[in-house]
């Protein structure tokens, strides 16, 4: 068969005269499933669909071992084609040390969120970035502790709304929010560092760049690689489903600010 | 390329007996059981440990992490064990305490790892054979009297782990780690181990069938609904039950037949206890002495035994009383259980002299043989 296919046409001038049902496949190679539990809205699947297919494009299932914090996004780790470790919450990084050293010739990314990385475990990621631990952390960050229904987290930015900071969050009672990326970025260990976010296809498509980066700083052993996703919570937020990727740009997108921080092969000339 | 995998003891001489004291000899004999990944943070008296894993498991091709916390190395040690690495941890029953939340998760992902406790006195019994940590899960806890037999309790401890893909508990305390001794490390052959099939290589992935290690599942559902945690504990409780059923208990028993009462001990106080049951007996006092080797599984048929035969079962510990629980649990009534030992009385909380003192023994024992002798 040969020559351009053309999808059916479908009447539109009445009500349809049978269910809608998906005409093509657009699973990722490496996710099992076509619908996720989620929330409407919600970021996560986007970044690991992103995260997914950068590892299918560098090629690199076959030697990936994805360590799981907990999470909204620990769900998938039941329908991910790759070799999943389940770790405590606040306690992949120092799990995913243990695996790299142990088998230098893994590439091991931890999936965590901001509650997860931040609050809880905000010095397992630091002392692994100044190790110089050749791993990727990937940090989901909607700046709320999605799954237990909608709290504060260490990177709730200031005026925020959350269950556990009704008023907004206020520096004087709550303090102010921790900037990881940043932090990471000042660490000598650290060799890539990008802030990025799903709330559009082009924030989209930046994140799926920083991720090949990361993992390809990984594949160099040119020391720790750090991606910190900005992602939609419309429910933690308590705003309309499709006003939640707006809202992602207006308030915590305003403060943790997107782009490359740091990438020290770039400036060892090493093309991204 | 491979990972550091499982290393099979060479076949070689006895190696010489050489002066060692507990830390080193422990060390040894973690890496002649294949040990290949320890990762700690110091504290007394179990930083000598980690300073031997330090100088001498680099020379073996394995790998020592200086862990900036005790989260942080049994998170190390999860993460190397997980790929199939013999591993160990360890530290005091304090820094153990910080390493509860994983140590449970880490049974109830079904891995296994050697865990040492260089102890304080024994305060940590109920830590150690209870669990400090949440959900149900046991660990395997073992005893040992003094360096010599630290030596193969050690070496055993990797063996029961990799076999019952479980932590295994080493319990030691400061007279162990710091005690020279001419010990000779010999690699003990344990037999075959199962095959760590399920072990994290990465190589899985990609296939429709990439493996998972979780303390939530043991196998993905490939569905959208997810894991069903009923399934995964019921399961794991029944593998605890087996465990426990067939790992055979350990017991050191002496002058038990005719012993109107035994006294029962654990650890260095063992050989402590012993001295003090000897020596009475060359003076014609009906004595004997009952050590448990291993705690988890208690062997609760031996006490038993030695609870009916006896007028009465004295535990000594240096606590407040946390074994004689289990003594009491395994007598059963047959017996009175009396409590001889108690909290030490060491001011620097390493719970060393004056308490374990055979003469302050003797007068403990005696009192309990005056009375129902």
């Amino acid at each position: 068969m040969s020559g351009p296919r053309h999808p059916p046409i479908v009447p539109t001038d009445g009500p349809p005269n049978a269910p809608a049902r998906l005409v093509d496949d657009f699973t990722p190679a490496l996710v099992d499933v076509g619908a996720h539990q989620l929330c409407p809205g919600c970021g996560e699947p986007i970044a690991l669909r992103s995260l997914m297919e950068a590892i299918d494009e560098l090629e690199l299932v076959d030697r990936t071992i994805a360590v799981f914090g907990i999470g909204c996004y620990t769900a998938f780790s039941n329908n991910l084609d790759v070799e999943v470790l389940q770790a405590l919450h606040g306690r992949a990084p120092s799990v995913a040390t243990g695996a790299k050293r142990a088998r230098p010739d893994t590439i091991i990314v931890t999936v965590q969120g901001d509650g997860d990385m931040v609050s809880e475990g905000l010095q397992e990621v630091l002392h692994a970035a100044a190790r110089g631990e050749n791993i990727t952390c990937v940090m989901l960050n909607n700046g709320v502790f999605g799954e237990t229904g909608g709290h504060m987290s260490a990177a709730t930015v200031l005026g925020q709304r959350t269950k556990t900071s009704l008023e907004g969050r206020d520096p004087v009672a709550h303090g102010r929010p921790i900037l990881l990326a940043d932090l990471v970025a000042r660490l000598d260990g650290a060799a890539f560092v990008a802030r990025c976010a799903v709330n559009s296809a082009g924030t989209v498509a930046r994140t799926r760049k920083a991720l090949l980066r990361a993992l390809d700083t990984q594949r160099a052993g040119a020391g720790f690689s750090f991606v910190e996703i900005l992602t939609m919570c419309p429910t933690g937020w308590f705003v309309e489903t499709a006003e939640a990727p707006r809202y992602l740009a207006e308030h915590l997108g305003a403060v943790h600010f997107s782009g490359v921080l740091k990438d020290i092969r770039a400036e060892d000339g090493t093309p991204a | 390329m491979s990972g550091l995998g499982v290393v099979s003891p060479s076949v070689s001489a006895r190696p010489a007996r050489r002066l060692m004291h507990g830390s080193e000899a422990i060390a040894e004999a973690m890496i002649a059981a294949g040990c290949r990944f320890f990762a700690g943070y110091p504290m007394t008296p179990f930083t000598e440990v980690l300073e031997e894993m330090a100088r001498k498991l680099p020379d073996v091709g394995g790998v020592c992490m200086n862990a900036e916390s005790e989260l942080e190395a049994v998170g190390m040690a999860w993460g190397a064990a997980a790929t199939g690495t013999p591993a160990a941890t360890g530290s005091t029953g304090q820094g153990l305490s910080l390493m509860q939340e994983s140590l449970a998760e880490i049974t109830l992902a079904r891995l296994p790892l050697v865990v040492l406790n260089m102890a304080r006195g024994q305060g940590d019994y109920w830590q150690a054979t209870r669990g400090g940590g949440h959900g149900d899960y046991r660990h395997l806890v073992i005893a040992p009297v003094d360096v010599v037999e630290a030596v193969e309790l050690v070496q055993s401890a990797f063996h029961l782990a990799a076999t019952w893909r479980n932590p295994v508990v080493v319990m030691g305390d400061y007279y162990l780690a710091h005690t020279a001794r001419a010990v000779s490390v010999a690699p003990i052959d344990p037999g075959p181990a199962p095959p760590n099939d399920w072990a994290l290589t990465g190589k899985s992935g990609g296939t429709g069938r990439a493996k998972l290690v979780s303390f939530l599942g043991s196998v993905k559902q490939r569905d959208d609904v997810g894991y069903d945690l009923a399934v995964h504990y019921r399961a794991c409780a029944e593998h605890t039950a087996a465990m426990l059923r067939d790992v055979p208990p350990q017991v050191e028993e002496g002058l038990l037949d005719d012993a109107d009462v035994v006294v029962v001990a654990f650890g260095t106080p063992g050989a402590y206890v012993r001295a003090a049951v000897r020596s009475l007996r060359e003076e014609g006092y009906k004595v004997g002495w009952l050590r448990p080797v291993t705690l988890v599984p208690f062997p609760s048929d031996a006490v038993a035994a030695a609870g009916r035969r006896a007028k009465a079962v004295a535990v000594y510990e240096n606590n407040a009383g946390q074994m004689v629980d289990d003594v009491r649990l395994a007598v059963l009534g047959a017996a009175p259980v009396e409590f001889i030992g108690g909290l030490s009385l060491d001011p620097s909380g390493f719970g060393i002299a004056p308490d374990l003192d055979v003469g302050l023994l003797r007068r403990r024992i005696l009192d309990v043989v005056e009375r129902h002798g």
